[in-house]
């Protein structure tokens, strides 16, 4: 008889990656504004926060030299982050909201983007950034973006998006390991969501898609939250005689071209689903891809559902409206023939 | 004076090969055989050498948009530094970073760096890591007044007083902000002050006086490395050139720039007070100008002669593994 599944959610998902990552590298460090969150202090009556979202949470006590609250002060942190990995030490570092880039965006884009190239191959930068994404939580304009695609297209970073718990720590252990600096982007609509996740130490490799479903007649491709708005969208096409294939894309620079272009080969149609706003996107990526290298293969324009090209809102009532929906996926394929 | 007879010789022979240096690369940017932009240190070489002296190549640097002085004072090889202003495949960075971005790990270096203020919290990383693996080693930010305005000197001071990290932060003030000078943009007559918002020791150091220099950042750097935490190093000091190659200088007084230049030279000041204390004779220093003038020939043979990056390298050297 087999155990029975575990199911963790993903903010679980990733605290266990962060406890086997500093278990087995002492090099690793974990640093951030409350990521201990009062850990150090003692008392009856008070406790840890690890982490606004409670993702960090016990790895203070575990790890008490190696978990470090910053102040509230992103160019510093983050920057300190990229002089440590680059001098020797593997640091987690969480920039709370990737909305926060624009305060630390220089340590990412001119620094640790660019120290091996700039100094001919001598530098190596193992640093992992996780940040919290996208909308869901009607957490408004400035807490709600889905800014990986800046990210993406910054050459020397790769950027990485889990859908799944189990991809969340398979994926993040792969993107502590990796000698390259990683953007490891958290849905925030997902990151209470439960999921079976293995125990022990595995890696999900970063440039590598997911099949998450077979389908013969139109692929939809996600990324992050997406990829269950694909999935239930699959579910409602099936039952219109629609076979749609899902592809989680779980990286996003690197891009898995082989794995987009075999299933726009087996499929012939292609729906891009982000939740980015729409322009010099994921989206429009792979959507250039499709047309670049895989013109022959296809049967059908190809459709790109994304939010609109406007900041996230707050009433729910609007959120909604602005985040793609199964709904909206299911619009898009019926228009195409 | 604590410094040995091979001590002082070998900080001149610094001094002299960065002045030299970029000597050379002035003519050679007029002959058109080097492209790219270019911000000379001439004039403030004892800061590099006074502060780089107290250091191994286990201890890191990290620099500026004006960085020659500081590699060559930390060591960095300077065949491969010509090479590399030369665009040359042997450069110590292979033709892909050029003045802005020259850099050795090896040597402790962390780059020269185009970004005014970028090195600092750079720095304040790669002391968070001697602190934390313990390697005894100890991490400094060389940066400019102008950084001093910047975010990233103040969040980095912040977490490095904070932390008690092993850091020091040798701010060069040349006077200068590009064309602007430094009184029209900071209100306060010392930069050393600004650490007192972070309860941070601090000094103020003649930075055209290697002694000075010498003395002051040896005071921080053994705070540091015993656990004392960072220092804030002003050094007072002058650029010779202008803020750019081929900068007009037309915001400049020529009287100011000859004052600090007739009077106040680090190189020729360091030869009078050792020469005078009969420390070193001025044979020894004409001998070390020649052998400078020489390496720095050969240094421009070798990268003209050397070959060029091959075009099929230009997306090499962007990740480990390469793998994106």
């Amino acid at each position: 008889m087999t155990a029975k599944p575990r199911t963790l959610s993903f903010g679980q998902a990733i605290n266990e990656a962060l406890r086997i990552a500093m278990e087995t590298d002492p090099d690793v460090i974990v640093l951030g504004e409350d990521v201990a969150g009062g850990g150090a202090r003692t008392g009856d009556d008070v406790d840890e926060m690890g982490g606004v979202l409670g993702t960090t949470r016990g790895l203070v006590k575990a790890f008490p030299d190696r978990v470090l609250d910053t102040p509230i002060s992103e160019m510093g942190l983050i920057g300190t982050a990229v002089g440590a990995a680059a001098t020797g030490l593997r640091p987690v570092a969480e920039l709370m909201f990737i909305d926060f880039l624009g305060t630390c965006l220089d340590p990412l884009l001119n620094q640790a983007a660019k120290l091996r190239y700039m100094f001919g191959g001598k530098a190596r930068v193992p640093l992992t950034v996780r940040t919290v994404t996208g909308a869901g939580m009607q957490a408004a304009a400035q807490h709600s973006q889905s800014l990986y695609w800046m990210t993406a297209g910054i050459p020397g970073l790769k950027t990485v998006i889990p859908a799944t718990p189990h991809d969340a720590k398979g994926l993040l252990l792969a993107s502590i390991r990796d000698d390259n600096p990683v953007i490891f982007c958290e849905p925030k609509s997902l990151l209470f969501t439960p999921g079976e996740v293995p125990e022990g130490d595995y890696e999900v490799p970063i440039g590598k898609a997911r099949l998450a479903r077979e389908g013969s007649d139109v692929s939809l491709i996600g990324m992050g939250a997406t990829v269950r708005m694909c999935e239930q969208a699959a579910q409602e096409l099936a039952a219109q005689g629609i076979s749609a294939e899902v592809l989680d894309l779980r990286s996003l620079a690197p891009l898995d071209e082989e794995a987009i272009l075999a299933t726009l080969e087996k499929t012939g149609r292609v729906v891009v689903v982000d939740e980015a706003t729409p322009r010099c996107g994921i989206a429009s990526d792979v959507a250039a891809l499709c047309v670049d290298r895989g013109f022959d293969f296809l049967n059908a324009p190809v459709k790109r559902v994304t939010a609109p090209h406007a900041p996230v809102p707050f009433s729910k009532v609007l959120e909604q409206a602005y985040m793609p929906s199964p709904e909206r996926i299911v619009a898009a394929v019926r228009e195409l023939r | 004076m604590n410094l040995s007879r091979d001590q002082l010789l070998d900080a001149y022979r610094r001094m002299r090969m960065i002045r030299a240096f970029e000597v050379k690369l002035t003519e050679l940017v007029t002959a058109g055989k080097m492209g790219g932009f270019m911000h000379l240190y001439a004039g403030e070489e004892a800061v590099a050498v006074g502060v780089c002296q107290h250091l191994a190549d286990t201890d890191f640097v990290a620099s500026t948009h004006r960085g020659h002085g500081h590699c060559i004072a930390k060591g960095v090889d300077v065949a491969g530094m010509m090479a590399e202003l030369f665009g040359r495949a042997t450069g110590c960075c292979k033709g892909k970073g050029g003045s802005m971005h020259i850099a050795d790990m090896d040597k402790g270096m962390l780059g020269a760096n185009g970004i005014v203020g970028a090195g600092i919290p750079l720095t304040t990383g790669a002391a968070l890591t001697a602190k934390l693996k313990r390697t005894g080693g100890v991490a400094v930010a060389f940066f400019g007044d102008g950084a001093s305005n910047q975010g990233a000197f103040h969040e980095s001071l912040n977490m490095a007083a904070n932390w008690k990290l092993p850091a020091v932060y040798v701010v060069e003030n040349n006077g200068w902000g590009e064309f602007t000078p430094t009184e029209f943009v900071i209100p306060v007559k010392d930069i050393a002050t600004r650490a007192g918002s972070y309860a941070m020791a601090s000094a103020i150091a003649d930075g055209m006086d290697f002694f000075d220099v010498y003395e002051k950042a040896g005071e921080a750097i053994a705070r540091a490395r015993a656990g004392l935490g960072p220092t804030l190093l002003e050094c007072k000091t002058y650029r010779f050139f202008g803020h750019f190659v081929g900068d007009p200088l037309a915001y400049r007084s020529k009287q100011e720039a000859e004052r600090w230049i007739q009077t106040r030279d680090p190189l020729d000041r360091f030869e009078r007070r050792v020469v005078e204390a009969g420390l070193v004779e001025a044979g020894d220093l004409r001998q070390i100008d020649k052998q400078v003038d020489d390496e720095i020939a050969e240094a421009v043979a070798a990268a003209e002669a050397a070959p060029l990056p091959d075009p099929a390298d230009v997306a090499r050297d962007v990740y480990v593994g390469e793998a994106a």
